[in-house]
């Protein structure tokens, strides 16, 4: 089996046997950074290019550093460095950075089908790095090679998503790739961010504890301080009292279950400090396999991206 | 395009529901009126003979519903290029919506549409006037100056009217001159800044929603207040099943309301927005499969009234951008007759249905000369080739806009010629 998709978009729609070959790629990525010299040359003389119309320093760093490890060049275009502020659409945008024919766009925007709408006027790959509500791919493929790391499987096994599951791109993709990889999810949150439509995605929880109750994986996600002032909840303070993911409350999942963060963390209010920084936390195996599966990507898509210019001036 | 003389539709199917006529009938045009109808071969004329074989002979189709972006957005429509698309798709009349700039809110501008139109139109031209000044939902229009300069309805379609006060004084009022009040229903707090049907497909693509309820609840609204006010109500656009169940209510109770849908709301469904298309982005969105069917058997029974396009040009730049800025709305005017030919063969619309929602009942609602074929009226002729056969290809269409979801869809049905005043303004030949 092999990853035969032009770009990185999204992981609806996406096989088993496709995510099984994409996180067993991330898993021999994972050995070289680890190494003392963390440097391979297998993307020499590629350009990867980084649009982010949206401020994400983690996401745009784990990017840079999967791209040089791989001896790739990484130019990032931000926000505020890009002309998108000047009137410039982005059509614009997208026909500029194609001319400069980079092997690879990594893309973060604010707008859900931006990427895809990049990937129709582009000659080359264009992954995914988070599009508005919508996906969020190589955050869920990370998420999926923890979970895969620690308990050895993803089938099987009873995940929780905690929190804001309406707005959340790491959601979607998330409940795409556990489904398909045969865990069972649980949504759980309150109703306004939480709508009943959802049920076929998982079963639908509106208390934290009926959530949580005896699953493998509790999947907090970031509150994004917006919906307080968008009345989907009265105050964080009220929100954390039902919602916040407490010791307390964690020991109603298993035993031995784990607890995954996107980041960043916003302490107390969806996730306690004691949780966070407590032994069931994954959040740092979470960054570190978030280079190893923007390396396998960058690797599957870059890799065979157009010829590059040593390449060209050798034939 | 012939000028003036007599011209003989001969050896089609006349369907003139305003007459009770359906059948086989030859019509003779002279001096831009219906001067004879009669059994094929009966009518003898020194007439241009009009081969109306396999057609329908039926009163001119008019679109209550466009916005011909005349005077203020030239660049995506002017009434020239409006009527263009208009004729080229069986209209012979439209009502075009008074979002322009400057708003149609006083005579002066009424007047410089009616000024254009006779300019430049090539289908008949009917202004709607704004029931608020600047559409900004204060205070009233000056609907009377308007009225006089030859408004035949008032809306601020483009802008719901959230004021409930607004609208009850504008139903009021407008019954001095017994003229419509035509509402795009949309509760603005609830629609929010959503950009699509909120349902299963928005939830996947991670769009904001505009849940039925912001329709259903400003339809539940203004039909309470019909019910204390009078006057006439026309709901435009309705894309809800909960609407169609307000408006069976409505109209079992007697009330003076009638209503209207697009052919887009009852083709489409939101899963036309899947690969985030601009060009599926309207307001109302596109609802789901249940709602179209509503729409479908309401149609059907005469429930609806009207089918109009809400015509709707954007330039490229305004739908080439992400789905969240994209501008709302698309064209109609020329896909508007086979999409709803397609409910005549395929869901039991039955032609003299059609006929009534495309001409007859737009014609009784904004009280047009229009609609009948009997001797003596205007001659207003649509003639519908309900089996050419032909692909909407967008740059060919006659809208200076190319804003539709239908690019590359193979249609059955079209309009052959369309006469206007008994002149020929647009034939399709056999090769389109
Ligand atoms: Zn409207």
């Amino acid at each position: 089996m092999t990853f035969n998709g032009n770009h990185l978009l999204g992981l609806e729609g996406m096989s088993r046997d496709e995510i099984e070959y994409l996180l067993d790629s991330a898993d021999s990525f994972r050995e070289i950074s680890e190494r003392e010299i963390k440097k391979v040359p297998t993307l020499r003389g590629k350009t990867v290019v980084g649009l982010f119309f949206e401020s994400s320093t983690r996401t745009r760093t784990s990017f840079e550093i999967a791209a040089k490890r791989l001896s790739a060049d990484f130019v990032s275009i931000s926000g505020s460095t890009s002309s998108v502020s000047k009137g410039e659409t982005l059509l614009d945008t997208a026909r500029n950075v194609a001319a400069m024919r980079p092997d690879c766009l990594v893309m973060r925007h604010p707008r859900s089908g931006a990427p895809h709408f990049l990937a129709r006027h582009v000659g080359c790959p264009v992954v995914n790095a988070g599009d508005g509500s919508h996906e969020h791919p190589t955050q869920a493929l990370l998420d999926l090679l923890t979970i895969r790391g620690v308990r050895g499987r993803i089938a099987g096994l009873e995940v929780a998503i905690v929190g804001d599951v309406l707005h959340s791109r790491v959601t979607r993709s998330n409940v795409h790739a556990l489904r398909t990889m045969g865990a069972r999810v649980r949504l759980v949150g309150p109703p306004t961010l939480l709508p009943s439509a959802l049920a076929e995605w998982g079963d639908i929880h509106h208390d934290l504890a009926s959530g949580v109750r005896g699953v493998d994986v509790v999947m907090m996600l970031r509150l994004q301080r917006e919906r307080q002032g968008a009345n989907f909840l009265p105050t964080l303070d009220e929100y954390s009292r039902y919602f916040c993911l407490t010791r307390e409350m964690l020991e109603l999942a298993k035993p031995n279950a784990i607890v995954l963060h996107p980041g960043p963390i916003n302490r107390g209010v969806e996730i306690s400090s004691e949780v966070a920084d407590g032994q069931a936390s994954m959040i740092l195996e979470q960054v570190a396999n978030g280079v190893a599966v923007r390396m396998a990507i960058l690797y599957l898509l870059a890799g065979r991206g157009r010829a590059s210019v040593e390449q060209r001036q050798a034939v | 395009m012939s000028e003036g003389g007599a011209i003989l539709f001969a050896g089609g199917t006349l369907i003139d529901p305003a007459n009770d006529r359906h059948g086989a009938y030859d019509v003779l045009v002279e001096e831009g009126l219906v001067a004879a109808v009669g059994a094929p071969g009966s009518i003898g004329a020194d007439a241009q003979r009009i081969d109306a074989t396999g057609c329908w002979v039926v009163p001119g189709l008019i679109d209550m519903h466009v916005h011909l972006r005349e005077p203020g957005y030239e660049y995506k429509e002017t009434v020239a290029t409006g009527t263009q698309s208009a004729v080229a798709g069986g209209f012979t009349a439209v009502a075009c919506m008074a979002n322009t700039k400057p708003v149609n809110d006083s005579a002066a501008v009424t007047e410089y549409i009616l000024d254009r139109a006779r300019e430049s139109a090539l289908a008949r031209v009917h202004p709607i006037g704004a029931v608020s000044v600047g559409l900004a939902g204060r205070e009233l229009a000056e609907i009377g100056e308007m009225y006089e300069a030859g408004v035949v309805a008032v809306s601020d379609d483009g802008m719901p009217i959230a004021d409930g006060a607004l609208m009850r004084r504008a139903l009021e009022y407008t019954q001095l001159f017994g003229i419509p009040v035509i509402v795009h229903e949309e509760d603005p707090q609830l629609a929010g800044d959503g950009v699509m049907h909120e349902g299963r497909v928005c939830l996947h693509l991670g769009l904001k929603g505009m849940p039925s309820a912001a329709e259903e609840a400003m339809v539940a609204r203004d039909l309470a207040l019909l019910a204390q006010t009078g006057g006439k109500l026309h709901l435009a656009h309705l894309s809800t099943a909960g609407s169609i169940r307000l408006l069976r209510d409505a109209r079992e109770r007697g009330l003076p309301v009638t209503a209207e849908v697009t052919p887009h709301h009852f083709i489409l469904t939101d899963e036309a927005v899947r690969e985030y298309d601009t060009n599926a982005k309207m307001k109302p969105p596109l609802r789901e499969q249940s709602d179209a069917e509503a729409l479908v058997s309401a149609l059907r029974e005469g429930l609806i009234d009207v089918i109009a396009t809400d015509h709707a040009p954007h330039h490229r730049d305004e739908k080439e951008i992400e789905f969240d800025l994209a501008a709302f709305g698309i064209v109609g005017l020329e896909t508007a007759l086979p999409l709803t030919l397609r409910l005549v063969r395929d869901h039991g619309l039955d032609p003299v249905t059609l006929v009534r929602a495309m001409s007859v009942n737009p014609a009784r609602i904004l009280g047009l000369d229009a609609g009948s074929l009997a001797v003596g009226r205007v001659a207003d002729i649509t003639l519908v080739d309900p089996d050419y056969v032909w692909t909407v290809q967008l740059e060919e269409l006659r809208s200076k806009s190319k804003n539709s979801p239908f690019g590359g869809w193979e249609m059955r049905g079209a309009a052959r010629t369309t006469m206007v005043g008994g002149r020929i303004v647009w034939s399709r030949g056999e090769q389109g």
